[in-house]
């Protein structure tokens, strides 16, 4: 992270932001010891403790299993959009992503197809979907936010054209096993497993690469990223591609693991993944944030509802609660900045 | 860069595509070949149990209804109903269910009621196959699983509570108008879509109801089909009366063509002379009853329905029943129903409304 800040700190100079606390000022003093990340991770603890002493059930490795699983689409979705958020880009159309490749996947199915090629060919068109957001927003420079706005209709509107109202079920035992079977000898989950590995090659690549350090560049100063010679276009093409296919992926394991492929599967899953980033303190303008952080917002998110559900809270007030963490998510840090802003200046 | 990218972009598809291939390192599975392939391990239902109809139903039985989504009236009264007979047999249970009522969405509830231990979870099931894993999880656990309203998978559920018998909705509508018209009449139906499985099944049973002796002075002239679009329904209603001078009664057993037929005739001068009935809801038809433009309608008991199911989680949790064809279960006040073919439990003939019981009921 250290490297980070070095990088896009002369950026700052070169054109400084009027308002932008930049990323330089922000993980210093007080603020390094108040990182986001960090209380996300205590909170997730707080949460895990207490839910293993308030409910009996909870810690118990088959729910765990259970509400890990539960998160493997929305982790797995999450990566890429972490990469994208600390890019100063989102994608909203990934749950409509998820249910095309659904979609696809069940009238493959029906219309006989093997699933040895129906799961690589609609990762591929969900790699095309993410190719379209990433032309029409590096291309035509149009803002990612209403690019997968429209898209997001899109997509959802195809998965209709290509499943309608059917629902496909009876797909095959050792796929959709593959989907709900834990890793023997863990409440591990083989589709959270594989998130466990994508995890660590993306903060790997998000953390310690070039390439990393270029989203946060681009992130925090895109003009002075491509003067930089970063070649910022490229990048966030690349990073729209490696969303669409990730969400389709996400898809294969949604179908095969309700074993149902309907085209309104995964609806407004995209909200749950942006909340997990931001919960996880990713700035939602770019250039800020750490893969830790969105992995405990992930797990706070869905272990904490989890523990609400034990305990007969309604759906209703889970609402209620996941909306006031995102909005303290968002809040805190940017109230942290403004108290060392105030500190540093002399009084007036 | 334009022509890099699209280059690197297609080197990483197809990188996925050979990690998905790698995954899924066994040969071509189709959808032929896996149901050629022997069935999965059999559902891991509760022990050979045998039904003691004689067993008495056990005290403080947890049970819980998971109605499609929260909040919506209808479900509501059902679940109520259920909840209110579980204080007659001195249960406990309580209404849990997610806002949307998409296929996924009920699947982490059904988790949870199993982690908190039920003895039986009643469902109206969103989606028959995508509720189908958990609820096996939770009956290898001994937990019961009743279905009501809509069905899960029958492999994943140890009874369904079916509130409409095509037969009895059928024949019982043809019955409703002949005892409003004396019998005597040209009648018309107002269907939905020309394609809906269910209305035509219905239509097949009233045209052979109609066949029937007590019923020869009855005649079908038409079937208008008013798309279940409430615009179409009342202009298709408006066509049947000014076609048949002479019609004497409609049946629209639909609640979208009722209630569109109703609001036509309210405000004609057919009000008071040509009968409607049919399947609809107490709260699109109240006006209608109060102003006299229909005397009767039908539709399930949604009470009813839930009081029948809570029964049927307590026997089977009771070991009353097990769920097997031919066994009988004693639902209180509702006295006995035998369990049909694929654990199907019939609640009984439609339930009529008329000015007298409406206001009993809001949904």
């Amino acid at each position: 992270m250290s490297e980070t800040t070095s990088e896009a700190a002369p950026a700052q100079k070169a054109s400084p932001g009027p308002d932008a606390p930049g990323p330089g000022t922000s993980r210093r003093g007080v603020g390094h010891l108040l990182r986001w990340d960090v209380l996300v991770t205590a909170l997730l603890l707080v949460v895990f403790l207490g839910g293993s002493l308030t409910s009996p059930s909870f810690a118990s490795a088959g729910n765990l299993s259970f509400a890990l699983g539960d998160l493997g689409e929305i982790a797995l979705i999450a990566l890429a959009m972490t990469m994208l958020v600390v890019a100063a880009e989102v994608d909203l159309s990934v749950a409509s992503v998820l249910g095309l490749s659904s979609a696809l996947v069940g009238s493959l199915w029906d219309a006989g197809w093997s699933i040895e090629t129906i799961i690589p060919l609609v990762i591929v068109v969900g790699a095309v979907c993410g190719l379209v957001n990433g032309l029409l927003v590096t291309r035509l420079g149009l803002p990612s936010l209403a690019v997968t706005i429209g898209t997001m209709a899109l997509y959802r509107g195809l998965a209709y054209v290509v499943l309608g109202d059917r629902a496909i079920a009876e797909f095959p035992q050792q796929y959709a096993s593959l989907a709900v079977d834990d890793v023997p000898g863990t409440p591990i989950p083989y589709p959270v497993a594989l998130f466990v590995v994508l995890a660590v090659v993306t903060a790997i690549v998000l953390h310690s690469t070039g390439f990393g350090r270029s989203l946060f560049a681009i992130g925090s100063q895109e003009e002075a990223a491509f003067f930089a010679g970063i070649r910022v276009k490229r990048i966030k093409l690349v990073l729209f591609v490696l969303s669409g296919t990730i969400a389709a992926f996400a898809g294969v394991i949604f179908t095969l693991r309700y074993g149902s492929a309907r085209a309104d599967n995964g609806v407004g899953i995209e909200l749950a993944v942006i909340a997990a980033v931001l919960i996880g303190g990713v700035d939602f303008d770019g250039g800020k944030g750490t893969l830790g952080g969105v992995i405990a917002g992930v797990l706070l998110i869905g272990l904490l509802r989890n523990l609400l559900m034990l305990n007969d809270v309604t759906t209703e007030i889970q609402s209620v609660v996941t909306g006031l963490l995102l909005i303290v998510s968002v809040l805190t840090p940017r109230l942290a900045a403004v108290i060392r802003q105030r500190r540093r200046l002399p009084a007036p | 860069m334009v022509t890099k990218a699209p280059r690197r972009m297609a080197s990483a598809v197809v990188a996925a595509s050979l990690l998905v291939l790698g995954l899924a390192a066994c040969g071509g599975t189709t959808k032929d070949s896996a149901a050629s392939a022997p069935p999965a391990a059999a559902p891991a239902s509760s022990a050979p149990a045998k039904a003691d109809p004689n067993a008495p139903i056990k005290e403080g039985l947890k049970i819980a209804f998971l109605p499609k989504q929260i909040n919506n009236p209808y479900e509501t009264i059902v679940d109520k109903a259920g909840i209110e007979a579980a204080a007659e047999y001195k249960g406990e249970a309580k209404e849990v269910g997610p806002s949307d009522a998409s296929a996924s969405s009920q699947v982490s509830y059904i988790n949870t009621l199993t982690q908190q231990g039920h003895d039986a979870i009643l469902i109206a099931a969103n989606d028959a196959n995508a509720v189908c894993g958990p609820l096996q999880q939770a009956r290898a656990k001994g937990i019961k699983i009743v279905a009501y309203d809509s069905d899960a998978s029958k492999d994943c559920r140890d009874l369904f509570i079916n509130q409409a018998n095509s037969e009895e909705i059928g024949r019982s509508q043809v019955k409703l108008l002949a005892d409003m018209i004396d019998h005597k009449g040209e009648i018309a139906i107002l269907s939905a879509t020309a394609n809906a499985t269910n209305q035509n099944t219905w239509i097949e049973f009233m045209k052979d109801e109609l066949t029937k002796p007590e019923y020869k002075d009855m005649k079908l002239v038409k079937v208008a089909y008013g798309d279940d679009d409430d615009q179409k329904s009342f202009q298709e209603t408006q066509g049947l009366l000014q076609a048949y001078p002479d019609l004497k009664g409609i049946i629209s057993p639909t609640t979208v063509g009722i209630s569109a037929g109703a609001r036509y005739i309210s405000g004609s001068k057919y009000k008071g002379k040509v009968v409607l009935t049919g399947l609809g809801t107490p709260n699109q038809m109240r006006q209608f009853v109060k102003d006299k433009t229909v005397q009767k309608f039908a539709l399930w008991n949604p009470k009813d329905l839930g009081y029948l199911a809570s029964y049927a989680a307590a026997a089977l949790a009771s070991g009353q029943i097990t769920g097997a064809e031919g066994e009988v279960l004693k639902a209180g006040k509702l006295g006995e129903r035998t369990i049909g073919k694929d654990g199907e439990i019939i609640l009984g003939p439609p339930f009529t409304f008329d000015a007298a019981n409406i206001d009993q009921f809001d949904f």
